[in-house]
């Protein structure tokens, strides 16, 4: 049946979600914010017997997150993390969403406040494409991690990998790890918070901490 | 609430001596249990009740470690009649019945499946239509006003007789919601998964509201004889009637009402200038209330209500309703319908965010659908499959095939 230990999900996983799973320790509590169709709670259940939760937006995700037995509410990052008590999670992921929330430092805040660790992920805008792009061309870029026009884009708040490390600074929020990422979600060999990635790398991921 | 229209030649329940017996569709299945005999129910209002009667139902079988029990509560005018194909006394199936039996979401051929009838009811659970012993005569009035807990922990005495230490599953609609939701609150260690549907932690004003209108028109009516009815031999069917009618139109939405009547007229050509049933939506709601009124006792009806307002699992715990789930262990499935107005999504809504306050593993999904609030005992294939996804999740979980 549809448990998550056979789900649809579990023999293979997007490349930038297997990166993030291979952070995460076996048996940890994690909460994915945008979890999609369950893809990455339904991988880390079968392979690390995680106690995994998730929130997702839209009704169909939720629907078919909670089909395949994962434990997924309907809710969005700007309402709901608030409500989670502090160091509530082993690993709170946010993959690709950051961009798409109203308030993306409270949420970042929320993040390592209800976590040990926070994985958070997003498209850089400072990504050379991107540049020469709004340069020569004049128009809102299109990439193939950034694939809507202006007028129909969920991603309301870009920023770039020098402006998040400049946030979690003011927030005091630690930087553990950083990886510059390509399209496909490989890791890039660069230092990961320095000028180059920032012009190489057309996304990041962060993993963060709380301050202490 | 149910959403189908009840049967033809149905009788008071045959428990009453002071009426006479009426036709029935076969034998009461149902199963009956004396319970509070050695300890009373200690009831909210500070009343002892004891020894009364738990009429209930069972499908399926118990496996041998009795960790496969579901148990379901049932909403205001519903019974343990879960999954039958007659109901012995409307003669209709189950008001569960597409939930509940071999191969559905709740599958009968792998759990074991409990209902029982609500205390203060009146089928068969001792309510205000049964003789008080004190007394001879029956209860009417002088029956205490009960709670959702005392329905709960007066379950649990039946779930304690049947020797199950844990429910696999605690599930229900409407006031069932809030019955499994007292369930969780009140028995953490004894229920593995909750499953409260189109509910809420507490009764809105504008319910309350609605069921005072309910009320007030049975008590209006003068064969209620001041609650007395039974020993004056009359029956307040106009009263009890009307409250029906009036409860039936917020268990749909303004959609479904306009898709099944619209404005068409009832077996006639034009309007008639006058009082009768000419549209099809006032002849649906007199036949909703007519037939309500053969199988349902008036006194119970402004008990259950009763019960239903006093609901406020925050208020129980100090205003917090996060305080009611703390240190839960119990895996949540919260259903809402979108066009249900009666108890509207962000009734849930709180719900999730109070046992998102204590970490508790819930999930949350509002089925989209324009059936109201009695979608959930309508045929809502989204309902199902995310039903059948949690309940094999969990008891994947549990260890169970």
């Amino acid at each position: 049946m549809n448990d998550p230990q056979n789900g649809a999900h579990t023999s293979s996983i997007r490349v930038d979600l297997k990166l993030i799973a291979d952070m995460i320790e076996p048996g940890s509590r994690v909460l994915d914010v945008g979890c999609g169709d369950g893809e990455l709670l339904a991988y880390l259940a079968k392979t690390k017997q995680t106690d995994g939760r998730g929130v997702e937006l839209s009704m169909s995700g939720v629907s078919k997150s909670v089909r395949s037995g994962l434990s997924v509410i309907q809710g969005d990052a700007d309402t709901d993390l608030k409500d989670y008590p502090s160091g509530a999670f082993d690993y709170v992921v946010l993959s690709q969403t950051l961009q798409a929330t109203y308030r993306p430092r409270e949420v970042v805040e929320n993040l390592v406040r209800i976590s040990q660790r926070a994985i958070v992920s997003f498209p850089n805008f400072a990504y050379w494409r991107v540049r020469l792009g709004l340069l020569f061309i004049g128009k809102m870029p299109v990439t193939d991690t950034l694939v809507n026009t202006w007028y129909d884009t969920p991603n309301i708040h870009h920023c770039t990998v020098k402006d998040f490390v400049e946030t979690c600074r003011d927030s005091g929020i630690s930087i553990e790890r950083a990886i510059p990422l390509t399209r496909n979600g490989d890791a890039m060999a660069l230092a990961a918070t320095g000028r180059l990635a920032n012009l190489l790398a057309e996304q990041a991921l962060f993993v963060l901490r709380r301050p202490d | 609430m149910w959403g189908h229209a009840n049967g033809k030649g149905a009788m008071e329940n045959h428990a009453t001596p002071l009426k006479p017996e009426r036709m029935t569709y076969g034998e009461d299945p149902a199963k009956r249990v004396e319970l509070g005999v050695t300890e009373k129910l200690r009831l909210d209002c500070g009343v002892s009740l004891g020894p009364f009667t738990m009429a209930y139902q069972t499908y399926g079988a118990l496996n041998a470690d009795k960790s496969n029990a579901i148990l379901i509560c049932h909403a205001l005018t519903g019974d343990h009649y879960v999954a039958d194909e007659i109901h012995p006394i409307t003669g209709k199936r189950g008001w569960w019945d597409l939930m509940v039996g071999p191969g559905k979401p709740i599958d009968t051929d792998r759990f074991f499946v409990i209902s029982s009838n609500v205390l203060g009811g009146c089928q068969g659970t001792t309510g205000p239509k049964d003789i008080d012993l004190a007394t001879g005569k029956p209860y009417g009035l002088s029956f205490p006003v009960i709670t959702i807990g005392d329905m709960v922990r007066a379950q649990k005495q039946l779930v304690d007789y049947l020797c199950i230490d844990k429910l696999f599953l605690v599930i229900g609609g409407s006031m069932g919601a809030m019955q499994v939701l007292e369930w969780a609150a009140r028995y953490p260690d004894d229920v593995f998964a909750a499953c409260p549907v189109a509910g809420a932690a507490r009764h809105s004003a504008q319910n309350i509201a609605f069921h005072e209108v309910g009320r007030q028109a049975i008590m209006a009516d003068p064969d209620w004889q001041a609650g007395d009815y039974l020993n004056h031999g009359t029956d307040p069917k106009r009263g009890l009637s009307v409250a029906r009618m009036a409860a039936h139109i917020t268990y749909l939405s303004e959609a479904a009402l306009h898709r099944k009547f619209g404005r068409r007229l009832q077996d006639r050509e034009g309007l008639t200038y006058g009082f009768d049933a000419d549209f099809q939506v006032e002849s649906y709601l007199r036949h909703q209330g007519s037939t309500f009124v053969d199988r349902f006792d008036a006194n119970s009806y402004l008990y259950i209500t009763r019960a239903m307002d006093y609901f406020d699992l925050a208020a129980e715990h100090g205003g917090n309703l996060s305080a009611a789930f703390d240190g839960a262990k119990t895996r949540f499935c919260v259903i809402s319908f979108s066009s249900d107005w009666l108890f509207p999504t962000p009734e849930s809504r709180a719900v999730v965010h109070a046992l998102n306050a204590v970490a508790a593993n819930v999930s949350f999904v509002e089925v989209e659908s324009d059936k109201g609030h009695d979608a959930f005992l309508l045929d809502e294939p989204e309902l199902f499959d995310v039903m059948t996804g949690f309940i094999n999740g969990s008891a994947a979980i549990r260890g169970l095939t």
